[in-house]
């Protein structure tokens, strides 16, 4: 197959450096032969990457000169941390114009990448703390801190001390205004310091922006931060079983503090599953039609087992002094009895003692959602009061251990949880790990307040037990019309993947190095990969900085690539995630036409009449480019209707008559 | 405000190895790059300033690590029993999750001790052995089970050992839960990154999977779980 021509395995791409990278820009037949384009079966069955003939099984070890094998991805340049930032784990990404700003849990890089092939640092600030989570907005930068060694003075010999004034666990404000210079502005302290935070742009409140703190590690003494209690969850002073909310006035940054702590976990109801997949709801129908007993058992339905319904309906028939067969009287008594036994068994349990935190929460302002990646939960929560966040769904899942993530679908739709089994300093790839723990799980979101189960994805190449690996972050890439994410999986590499089709998620992109060490477990791979204005970027534990691009196959076109390039944005936090808006361009006509002739939504002869028609309407002048277009617009109204795939042509029709005017 | 992290003796000989073997070394080979160094050179560089940039580990930090292995070795042996005792399918996926991940997290903490020249527990499930006075002394780590409570455990089947095992999988890990409270209180504990993102793993994972059980626990209880 076409991946056989990739198996070779590489001397070194990854530690070329600045240097020799100019001298190999175009490099495709030599060293990099593995990951530049490749020729591909024209089918898309094809392009399913045989498990037995995967290049990413296999890749030789090394820090900087392990093998390395890429599918539809080319890696553009890998940067090594520079000078106090080589040894420490780079940690997350935060984008603003044309730098990328890189945690290091011994402080952040922040590298200028206007040209992807060269990254240029622009300053490096030494402040160790993990995670060093960033995110920016305007001329302010945030930075979590959480371990018990981050420091106030932003030195490097820790705090030995349990209490300490030096101490800092929560949010680092700096100015980065004059972004080689930042400057500390404010830090607040929370009582579990911060694992991640997430900047909430508020559409209604310009004066302010929003930090969701999410804390994991345990509550601090009182005696450092006074108010801080590790009370159990029904004493409301707990520092627990709640996030923070800091409220930075724009203004006034220096001025930003805690506003409200929500409680988002109260109440929370038992889940047994990830809720009722298709397969749980026909049995739970069949179990209805049968008579079965359902019990409702705090929000989730359940059939009650028949040898247990049957000997409380025989208890029934002996203890009203009956004989035979139980009534329908009996079955409303058994009913009763139920409803009170569950009350009773929830009841008795005490307080509960999860979850205490979430891991991250993702916020998309413009649907008003927000998806909590919380201990044992993912959650559904209602942010259009962003200071007030309220919990409207609640997912769990017996096959999750941690949920770590979350990612929406750029229309809403959709939620995406990951689940960081093993906290990401374990192997959680190899064969022999099931192909649903550490994995990600898709939920539709239904009538905006249930999440519905539709399917796990996992980067599918095994790896050794030499790689940490598992879901971790990841963003969306702005294809028009289909869902594409880019993920990090560590050690396992990164992974693209399409999941328009929410029940059949399937990998279309990927790229993945041989483990840092081929003796033992060394932490590295890729914490986090996100795109942004066309570029892929990955934060490499151990490695540095890549930057990859898309190539095309026939799962991505070049046109798709062009449309997704053509969304600018001026900053990311991917989770505070952005709306995507494609302009009207000639490259999203050709991108919905290229989906058209995937999906078989237009004959291959209306195909061909609408591609000629794009091209003489790009080269004509602009009076008879109007009219082209127009004509073209009103065609392919017309094909809608007789199409398989009618909202694309539609779609289509829109954005060429949007190019008409 | 930038503080000269603290280096420790083996990586300065390794640096000045390095300045060495930069000196001789041949720019211009394939695996040559940034200033000449070859790949394996950047690698050891990079090697060295993780060692170098290391905070210094306590007692506290060494009695976790330590601690823990034989703690895990417990849960391992408990959850080892699901499908000889009769579990019910929900309390054999957690079994297997529990083997799956502790037996990884016994092999990150041995290797934690090693790299740091302490001797490496092999994971006993009944604790820590201690020498003291010529005799040997067994050391329980919280929530760890009695002899009684194993053979207890071991002895039940179907629903009673979905119950007991629950029940005692959740004293295990609250006694885990403590030994991570306990570290944090400690002078001078989990500065080093590893030992620090270990145990707070440790508390979340944890703390999760009691609730996870508690819950379990009820839905056994009243028979709807199958």
């Amino acid at each position: 197959m076409r991946l056989a021509s990739r198996t070779h395995h590489l001397k070194s791409v990854a530690g070329l450096a600045l240097a020799s990278l100019a001298a190999c820009a175009g490099r495709t037949s030599t060293s990099a032969g593995n990951v530049g384009p490749t020729p591909m079966g024209s089918t898309m069955s094809a392009a399913m990457p045989d498990p037995r003939s995967d290049p990413r099984v296999g890749l030789h070890a090394g820090l900087f000169n392990a093998g390395e094998a890429a599918w539809n991805l080319r890696l553009l340049s890998t940067t090594q941390p520079q000078g106090q930032f080589m040894g420490s784990t780079n940690s997350d990404l935060a984008f603003l114009g044309n730098y990328v700003i890189q945690g290091n849990y011994n402080g952040y890089q922040i590298w200028d990448i206007s040209d992807p092939r060269h990254p240029t640092l622009k300053v490096g600030n030494y402040c160790p703390a993990s995670q060093s989570d960033v995110s920016v907005y305007k001329n302010l930068l945030f930075v979590s801190a959480e371990g018990n060694s981050g420091r106030i003075d932003c030195g490097g010999e820790g705090v030995k001390d349990t209490v300490s004034t030096e101490r800092i666990r929560g949010i680092r404000i700096f100015d980065i205004s004059d972004i080689a210079h930042p400057r500390n502005l404010k830090n607040v302290q929370t009582c579990r310091g911060s694992h991640t935070h997430t900047v909430v742009v508020d559409p209604k409140d310009a004066d302010n922006v929003y930090v969701y703190v999410s804390g994991s590690a345990p509550v601090r003494s009182a005696s450092e931060l006074p108010g801080c209690s590790d009370a159990p969850s029904n004493d409301r002073s707990s520092s627990k079983f709640r996030i923070e909310v800091i409220q930075v006035p724009l203004a006034h940054p220096e001025q930003a503090r805690i506003v409200s702590s929500p409680r988002i976990f109260d109440d929370l109801q038992y889940q047994k599953g990830h809720g009722l997949s298709s397969a749980d709801r026909d049995e739970l129908a069949a179990a209805q039609a049968r008579g079965a007993f359902i019990l409702d058992f705090s929000g989730q339905q359940m059939i009650l087992p028949d040898a247990y319904a049957k000997e409380m309906l025989d208890s029934a028939v002996v203890h009203r002094g009956g004989k035979g067969l139980p009534t329908s009287a009996d079955s409303a008594t058994v009913r009763a009895e139920l409803k009170e036994m569950v009350a009773k068994s929830v009841g008795n349990q005490g307080a509960p003692t999860g979850p205490t935190q979430c891991h991250d929460i993702t916020v998309y302002p413009a649907v008003g959602f927000a998806g909590g990646a919380c201990g044992g939960y993912g959650l559904l929560l209602d942010i259009r009061d962003a200071a007030h966040p309220v919990r409207v769904a609640a997912v769990a899942d017996t096959n999750f251990s941690y949920w770590h993530s979350a990612t929406f679908n750029n229309d809403g739709t959709k939620l995406l949880f990951s689940d960081e089994w093993g906290g990401g300093g374990q192997p959680k790839c190899r064969a022999t790990d099931p192909k649903q723990w550490g994995a990600d799980a898709i939920f539709t979101i239904e009538n905006g307040n249930t999440l519905k189960f539709q399917s796990y994805y996992k980067m599918p190449a095994a790896q050794t037990s030499q790689e940490n690996c598992v879901a971790h972050n990841g963003s969306l890439i702005p294809i028009p019309g289909r869902d594409v994410m880019v993920q990090a999986w560590y050690q396992g590499g990164i992974s693209v993947f399409d999941w328009t089709d929410a029940a059949h998620p399937r990998e279309i992109a990927f790229f993945d190095r041989g483990p840092i060490d081929s003796t033992r477990m060394a932490m590295g791979g890729s914490w986090s990969v996100y795109w942004y204005n066309g570029a892929i970027v990955s934060s490499e534990i151990a490695r540095g900085l890549d930057v990859f691009e898309l190539t095309p196959s026939p799962l991505i076109s070049q046109n798709e690539i062009d449309a997704a390039k053509s969304v600018h944005l001026d900053y990311l936090n991917t989770q505070g995630q952005p709306h995507f808006v494609w302009p009207a361009t000639f490259a999203l006509a050709r991108a919905y036409t290229d989906q058209l002739e995937r999906s078989g939504g237009l004959s291959s002869s209306r195909l061909t009449a609408v591609r000629q028609s794009l091209s003489s309407a790009e080269q004509a002048s602009a009076s008879a480019r109007g009219s082209t277009l127009s004509t073209l617009a009103s065609q392919l109204d017309s094909d809608a209707n007789g199409s398989s795939d009618a909202a694309k042509v539609r779609k289509l029709a829109s954005t060429v008559r949007d190019l008409s005017r | 405000m930038t503080q000269t992290p603290h280096v420790s003796l083996k990586a300065a000989v390794l640096l000045a190895g390095l300045t060495l073997a930069t000196a001789v070394s041949t720019a211009g080979a394939q695996s040559a790059s940034q200033n000449g160094r070859s790949q394996s050179d950047l690698a050891a560089i990079a090697k060295a300033r993780e060692d170098s940039t290391r905070r210094p580990y306590t007692a506290a930090d060494v009695h976790f690590m330590t601690g823990m292995i034989g703690h895990h070795a417990q849960a391992i042996l408990m959850a080892g029993w699901a499908p000889t005792h009769d579990a019910s399918p929900s309390v054999r996926v957690l079994c297997e999750r529990i083997i799956n991940a502790q037996r990884d997290e016994i092999a990150t903490m041995q290797q934690w001790l090693r790299d740091r020249q302490q001797p490496v527990p092999d994971a006993n499930p009944m604790g820590m052995t201690m020498k003291m006075d010529g005799m040997e002394h067994r050391m329980l780590m919280p929530g760890m089970l009695t002899e009684e409570q194993l053979k207890q455990l071991d002895a039940a089947r179907g629903k009673d050992f979905d119950v007991l095992f629950l029940t005692f999988m959740i004293q295990h890990h609250k006694g885990a839960v403590q030994m991570v409270k306990e570290l944090f209180g400690s002078y001078g504990a989990a500065q080093d990154d590893l030992v620090f993102k270990f145990s707070s793993d440790v508390n979340v994972d944890q703390t999760t999977e009691i609730a996870r059980m508690e819950r379990m626990l009820v839905a056994i209880k009243l028979g709807i779980e199958q």
